[in-house]
């Protein structure tokens, strides 16, 4: 029989898998340090993610939790800022830093059989490091330099901008740097910032990986006995104050040949009963690469290399973003079809066969998402972070297999209205 | 040390297969044996126009994303100069959808009208956001055709102009098709949650009717070695000055490859690499500075790029790079600065090998370069590079006549 190359082979669909979130291990450090612990992989590596609540809804002043979290590693009391680095990449380990709105982390990932030889210096730059001058001077110097840069390109102002739409220029959500703040920080705000949030702060820590077999007391020697978790630490409340304006277009370079659009609507966070099923909703509209806004403005139009929707989730609040870099003569009608994509999937019911695949489609990717341990940690760490347990990721697999074209509707009209959306043009 | 199993079709398609049992996903990468340095010098970009076209409904499926995200599969395709690579992760029980897509695209495309009109329209806007609507976004389209007089590393892959692209006919596309996407001229690897015995079966009946094409005998114009050093200075409308150099360096075959490597990570590799220490940290001249090289299969580049602090001259930045140069040059290396950027490249092989999707990657890659197995040897390679080598190879490359300098200027 000739091969029939017409017909599609014969598939399990993606809602039928069995999709588990397989469990964590924990355990706590002397100092009641709460470690989360995924252990397996092929590879002989591992990582560690120390995550403090030091993130910059907590500082005094615009950029000391980000210059804080930055300067962790550039000297301590007992090594400068290139022998800690160099111990690091000695033995092939990476140090990463990262400084959100909430949370700040310390991330080491190495190989097993060196874990023991640099878990001391993880420890030292949580512990004692000394932030010198000289190190400020010079991140400053390049932090100014790279905002200039960056203020030459239409899409980085657009993410500003946006979001100072959305939350207000004082919110932590909302707010950005510009060069008289990286000025205005002294070597006293980084110290004391330290001290309170990080050497006497708040931390839980994440591991995945092959482990070596006494890492638990690797890490009680040298995480378990700093004076980690002793204070609490309060989360100030910022109010949001979003724009009263809905609608901005912006020259920032007149030679430019595209314009950077963004439009965004605040949104629920994962805890409101909606969350789970708006993410079949986003997916259908504009969340992967076979969504309505790809097929019909890149696809089938041309206007654009790429455009994506996606729900923001912070911790207490969420955004639903549209974003994309289009030709300079089709932005205006780049933005008429994103709205009118939204009155199609408001007043219009959505094929059974389209919903199926987004469904699969969902499914299939957070399958392969979850493979390997850090993917699995990783996950668990947002979670964990923003208090939510696996009876979310159960809820949300159910929600999305059973999702009617009557509810997708119901959800476009409440939640995909034009007047709703902030619209801003960076040319 | 990843394991593999290796046969070929009548056509020609050779098959990798790596089986991973610990993981619920296979993934199924195509990797082409055609990039950009393949292209005609008068219809460049054409290899990456060809990665978007194949997106566009081959003979018998008019819609290549649909059937593979309704399996639960995700996909994505990179070119560069030297190949162009096709790739899907899909839950292993419905591998067969992916053979399935693509055989047919192997096969043969569907030729749409319409698909190339629109994909000569993305790939316009794909210029225009990474090379015109950014700064220094033309500096490697300036850099390449300084460097390369013959050789086609001397246009980017996405073309060396829009008019190239934008004049691409359906002819052109059908030629270079049924020129390079033949069977014989692609490698297919499948890795993950599968059976030798499963793929065996698979390949032959989705991908063994295909017909073999005409054997493609690659006969590229040599670049001379360049006896003076060359240099261009450029102003625009940029913040900061920019300083990069180029040297020429050997290919992916020649004995000092991964002395070459060992060197960029000597000087660029990390924070406590040469550049960064001495050039950002004690001397403040840069505000960034990089050192990489090209990684290609004919000979490449080795580069050095960095911001200048404002205020800091041109030739001030130069002198102090040309000095870590020299350094690199004239004295050789203590054992421990050599172990450790060993160190480092142990770690980045462990750390890539993690996912089924680079595993796949690489196998396809290295059995490009001739033997797939090569992968599991690259480790002990970089282990008997020794601090003669790298100063050996390092006077060798870092030569006055062997540079470019692109000199680029803030306006304001």
């Amino acid at each position: 029989m000739a091969l029939d190359r017409i017909v599609a082979p014969l598939i399990k669909d993606a809602i039928d898998f069995d999709i588990q979130l397989k469990p964590y291990q924990k355990f706590a450090l002397d100092n009641g340090v709460e470690v989360y612990a995924y252990e397996g992989g092929a590879q002989e590596v591992l990582m560690v993610d120390m995550v403090f609540d030091a993130g910059n809804t907590y500082e005094p002043k615009n950029w000391v939790a980000a210059a804080t979290n930055f300067l962790l590693k550039n000297g301590t009391s007992t090594k400068t800022s290139f022998e800690i680095t160099d111990a690091f990449e000695f033995y092939g380990a990476h140090l990463n830093r990262t400084c959100t709105n909430e949370t700040a982390t310390v991330t080491l990932h190495c190989l097993t059989k060196h874990f023991e030889s640099v878990i001391p210096l993880m420890g030292e730059i949580v512990s004692e490091a000394t932030f010198p001058e000289k190190e400020i001077a010079i991140l400053k110097q390049n932090q100014i330099q790279r905002l200039l840069l960056n203020l030459k390109k239409g899409d980085f102002i657009a993410n500003r901008l946006i979001d100072e739409y959305l939350f207000g220029i004082q919110h932590p959500y909302g707010k950005y740097s510009v060069e008289q703040d990286y000025k205005n920080i002294t070597r006293e705000d980084l110290v004391a910032f330290y001290k309170q949030y990080y050497q006497e702060g708040k931390c839980v820590i994440f591991i995945a990986g092959k482990f070596p077999t006494n890492i638990q007391a690797l890490l009680n020697k040298h995480i378990g006995q700093l004076p980690l978790n002793k204070k609490e630490i309060k989360e100030q409340a910022h109010p949001i104050v979003s724009a009263t304006e809905k609608k901005y277009s912006i020259v920032n370079d007149a030679a430019s040949v595209q314009g950077s659009i963004r439009l965004a609507r605040p949104f629920i966070t994962r805890h409101h009963p909606d969350f789970p099923a708006t993410q079949v909703l986003n997916n259908l509209f504009g969340g992967f690469f076979g969504s309505r806004l790809m097929s019909n403005i890149r696809e089938d139009k041309g206007y654009t290399y790429g455009i994506h929707s996606f729900l923001q989730n912070y911790k207490h609040a969420g955004v639903w973003m549209v974003s994309t870099d289009a030709g300079k003569d089709v932005c205006t009608a780049t933005i008429a079809e994103v709205y009118k994509e939204m009155k199609k999937l408001r007043e219009e019911l959505v094929e059974e066969e389209e919903l199926k695949l987004v469904k699969n489609y969902m499914l299939g990717a957070l399958l392969g998402d979850l493979d390997g341990p850090f993917q699995i940690i990783s996950r668990w760490k947002s979670y964990l972070l923003n208090d939510l347990s696996e009876e979310y990721f159960y809820r949300t697999i159910q929600v999305v297999r059973a999702l009617q074209p009557e509810e997708i509707i119901a959800l476009a009209n409440t939640y995909l209205n034009e007047e709703d959306f902030y619209e801003l043009v960076v040319y | 040390m990843i394991q593999f199993e290796k046969f070929q079709l009548d056509n020609g398609l050779k098959v990798l297969v790596h089986q991973d049992t610990s993981t619920p996903m296979a993934v199924v990468n195509v990797l082409y044996n055609v990039g950009a340095k393949d292209e005609d010098p008068n219809k460049t970009g054409f290899a990456h126009l060809f990665e978007h076209l194949m997106f566009g409904g081959s003979v018998n499926i008019p819609v290549y994303d649909e059937p593979l995200q309704r399996a639960g599969g995700e996909n994505n395709a990179y070119t560069t100069n030297d190949l162009t690579n096709y790739y899907c992760q899909i839950p292993a029980e419905n591998i067969e959808t992916a053979f399935w897509l693509e055989s047919d695209r192997m096969l043969s495309l569907a030729f749409s009208k319409k698909s190339l009109e629109v994909q000569r329209k993305v790939v316009c806007e794909e210029f225009k956001e990474h090379y015109i609507n950014k700064p220094y976004g033309d500096t490697w389209h300036k850099m390449r055709s300084l460097a390369y007089t013959q050789h086609p590393y001397r246009w980017m892959t996405i073309g060396a102009s829009l008019q190239h692209v934008e004049d691409a006919t359906m002819e052109d596309v059908k030629d270079f098709f049924f020129q390079f996407y033949r069977p014989n001229n692609a490698i297919l690897v499948v890795t993950g949650n599968v059976q030798t015995e499963q793929v065996k079966q698979l390949a032959q009946k989705w991908f063994g009717p295909i017909e073999a094409g005409k054997p493609y005998v690659r006969n590229l114009p040599k670049e001379p070695v360049q006896e003076k050093s060359r240099s261009m200075d450029v102003r625009a409308d940029v913040p900061l000055d920019m300083l990069m150099m180029t040297w020429h360096m050997g290919g992916r075959f020649d004995e000092g490859y991964h002395a070459t490597d060992l060197i960029t990570e000597v000087l660029g590799g990390g924070a406590s690499a040469r550049l960064y220490e001495q050039l950002i940290k004690v001397k403040q001249i840069f505000s960034s500075i990089d050192c990489y090289h090209f990684g290609t299969v004919d000979p490449g580049l080795l580069v050095i790029e960095g911001k200048l602090v404002k205020g800091v001259s041109m030739a001030v930045a130069e002198k102090a790079v040309l000095e870590e140069v020299e350094k690199i040059k004239n004295n050789i290396l203590d054992a421990k600065e050599v172990q450790k950027v060993i160190n480092k490249t142990e770690s980045v092989i462990c750390f890539e090998d993690m996912s089924i999707m680079n595993r796949a990657h690489s196998l396809a890659y290295y059995e490009l370069l001739g033997d797939a197995d090569l992968m599991n040897k690259e480790l002990s390679m970089y282990q008997k590079v020794t601090p003669a080598m790298i100063q050996h190879t390092a006077q060798q490359i870092f030569q006055d006549s062997n540079r470019n300098t692109l000199y680029y200027y803030s306006k304001s």
